[in-house]
């Protein structure tokens, strides 16, 4: 929640800091779409402002430094509390009398192991008590090992730092959270701070670092490259399956009745259908192997495929169909030199959801069942709560997703210049 | 010509009409809107089958398009994945032609046509103007015997408009082409029409027809300057209220009906 609060006010301040600060020291061009006055609700006038995305950026990687106590961020949200915290409790014994001592915590960073702190044991029937805790941990205190009145006895303690307590309830003191266990015991817990452990999140050097550590050492018995290409290979090949057999299949469909009325059904029925759901069926049949993801990723494309290809046909301009036969094409030649390219941008645009279909169906399929590859890479790490194999995974899924979109829009540009134009 | 509607009614679109067309005539044709205009050119071309009559050119049936019969469409019909050079000698290179034998008369008729600098560039820069001066030359590139015209300027600005009437013009002086020219403007069937076929609606018929003489008269002349014929403005409001008073019926017996 306070997270949320941060980034908006990120946004919001970002935004006033560009517009008031940087929009007066940069010169504005005087290009045709910001001598526009009227943009909003002109879609075509709205353009991505790049300090936007770069502070956009850089604000996720602070927040994600920040509250991971990241050696790269300049600032960090507040730690868990780390140093001695003392608190007071009063016990009562079984006759009523009461009688005052102190715990001593020592809380120290994870990992270390300091000594206990000494503490004079203090007058009374309580006696002063010490104990260790790791930060962000919480310590149950058995207090009576000392005391001369005992818990068996019927002593109990009423209050902590004047504050009164009972079996069940909490209170909250300087030295942090304290409650009493069912059999009364201390159960203390220190200021936890705000930073975020790194078994649910690691710090983005911790990420980097497990990077270059399995980008060179490998993980689970394959080079971060074999599991990374292995998914890449499964996505490629089913996809180029699923083209194979969905475009020629989708332009029968836009061509014949036979095939539009035979494959109608299926097609319909199949799309829905989200690939996850066949994974199971997928395995029983074909095994975990190689065979059975690019069986999987071949029924993903296909669907897809042979629906652009048949978009492709049906969104051809009627009058350039005329115009072919009359000048003399056969239906062959109307196939090759109209139907074909006036399909391609349909084409392209489903062989772009394809891929993404299969990428993200492919890591589906590895996080249930893989010997290698990106989503078996963190199923694994999950496993052994490695967070920031996970989060490795996680960017490189991620990177390659859009880098396979990007190539595609590049190929598209390049291969069909007419799209939307005529 | 009649068309069965999914509701069990049909549609007479086009009833008894007959024509016979020389080699080389320009015929203009003219009606209100939904008379059967499109149909007509349609079975001409070959894309619709006439439930009763028949069509024969050059001694044979019209059962469907062929190359003989070239159409020149509103737009749309150029294709965007071609370069203007590629567009025109589409029909050339459908028949199997290599580049040499049809290289010549493609680079003729872009000159003609007045696109010479452009034969490289892809369809989708040209302007609407630009782009239906490659449908005629496409459709002429392919020698047919009759040039169908579906409201080939319809999608033209006025002043464009006005120019593309006068190439039309030249190029049928220069070729002797048979044209039919389907056009919803009084004028420019006027102007394009040495023979003029004024359909009526419901169902499409002949309503008259005139033989003009300001075809003739435009080629290699100013459009203008026949405009200013007396006679020109004389047809001019006769057509047009011809015209007017069938769609008014049609307003009419549409009222009725609701009525």
């Amino acid at each position: 929640m306070i997270i949320l609060l941060i980034y908006i006010t990120i946004f919001v301040l970002a935004f006033l800091f560009v517009k008031h600060v940087i929009g007066r020291l940069m010169s504005t061009s005087a290009d045709f779409t910001s001598l526009k006055t009227v943009t909003f609700g002109d879609e075509s006038a709205v353009r991505p402002n790049r300090w936007a995305s770069v502070i956009s950026i850089v604000t996720i990687f602070l927040l994600w430094g920040a509250f991971t106590g990241s050696k790269w961020a300049p600032i960090h949200a507040p730690g868990p509390f780390v140093g001695d915290a003392v608190l007071t409790y009063t016990l009562e014994a079984a006759d009523g009398s009461t009688d005052d001592a102190t715990v001593t915590l020592r809380v120290h960073k994870h990992g270390e192991a300091p000594e206990l702190p000494e503490v004079e044991a203090g007058g009374g029937f309580a006696k002063n008590d010490v104990a260790l805790v790791s930060a962000g941990r919480s310590k149950t205190v058995i207090f009576d090992k000392n005391d001369e009145a005992k818990r068996k006895e019927g002593a109990k303690i009423v209050a902590v730092d004047g504050k009164p307590i009972a079996i069940g309830t909490a209170v909250s003191v300087d030295a942090g959270k304290v409650t009493l266990t069912d059999k009364g015991a201390l159960s203390i817990t220190p200021p936890g701070g705000m930073q975020m452990e790194p078994i649910w999140l690691p710090p983005p050097e911790k990420v980097v670092e497990r990077f270059g550590e399995i980008s060179s050492e490998g993980y689970q018995g394959f080079t971060l490259w074999e599991h990374l290409g292995y998914s890449l290979f499964r996505v490629v090949v089913g996809f180029i399956f699923g083209a194979l057999v969905g475009i020629p299949l989708g332009y029968a469909m836009g061509l014949s009745n036979w095939f539009r009325g035979w494959f109608d059904p299926i097609v319909e029925f199949m799309r829905p259908v989200p690939p996850l759901a066949l994974i199971p069926l997928v395995i029983i049949w074909a095994g975990i192997g190689e065979t059975g993801k690019i069986i999987l990723l071949f029924l993903a494309a296909l669907w897809i495929m042979a629906i652009a290809a048949r978009a492709g046909v049906s969104g051809v301009n009627i009058t350039k169909v005329h115009a072919a036969y009359s000048l003399g094409a056969s239906k062959f030649q109307l196939m090759r030199h109209v139907i074909v390219p006036n399909s391609l941008p349909e084409i392209f645009t489903g062989a772009r959801v394809a891929m993404g279909v299969c990428w993200g169906t492919v890591v589906a399929a590895e996080l249930v069942a893989a010997e290698k590859g990106a989503g078996m890479m963190i199923m694994v790490a999950s496993r052994f709560q490695l967070t920031d194999i996970v989060i490795m995974g996680i960017i490189l899924i991620g990177v390659i997703g859009y880098g396979i979109d990007i190539m595609m829009r590049i190929a598209e540009r390049y291969l069909v210049p007419w799209k939307g134009r005529s | 010509m009649r068309f069965d509607l999914p509701n069990g009614g049909h549609v007479q679109a086009l009833k008894d009409i007959s024509l016979e067309i020389k080699t080389g005539e320009l015929m203009s044709v003219l009606g209100p809107s939904g008379c059967g205009k499109t149909t007509l050119l349609n079975i001409v071309a070959g894309f619709l089958a006439p439930t009763e009559g028949s069509m024969t050119l050059n001694d044979h049936l019209i059962t469907e398009p062929a190359a003989e019969r070239g159409m020149v469409f509103q737009q749309g019909a150029l294709f965007e994945w071609m370069s203007v050079r590629e567009n025109v000698s589409f029909g050339p290179r459908m028949k199997g032609q290599r580049e040499a034998q049809w290289r010549e008369n493609v680079d003729h008729l872009l000159n003609i046509v007045g696109l010479s600098d452009f034969k490289e560039k892809s369809v989708f820069e040209l302007s609407g103007g630009m782009q239906q001066r490659v449908a005629l030359a496409r459709c002429l590139a392919n020698d047919p015997d009759v040039i169908l015209m579906d409201e080939p300027l319809g999608a033209l600005d006025a002043l464009t408009r006005e120019k593309m009437q006068g190439l039309v013009l030249k190029l049928w002086k220069e070729t002797g082409k048979t044209i039919i020219l389907i056009t919803h403007s009084v004028e420019e069937a006027l102007l394009l029409g040495e023979r003029l076929l004024v359909l009526a609606p419901r169902p499409g018929r002949i309503h008259k027809e005139y033989r003009l003489p300001f075809a003739d008269l435009g080629v290699g002349q100013d459009l203008r300057e026949v405009k200013k014929h007396p006679e020109f403005g004389e047809k001019r409001e006769e057509i047009l209220s011809m015209i007017w008073d069938m769609e008014e019926e049609i307003m009419g017996s549409a009222e009725e009906a609701s009525a």
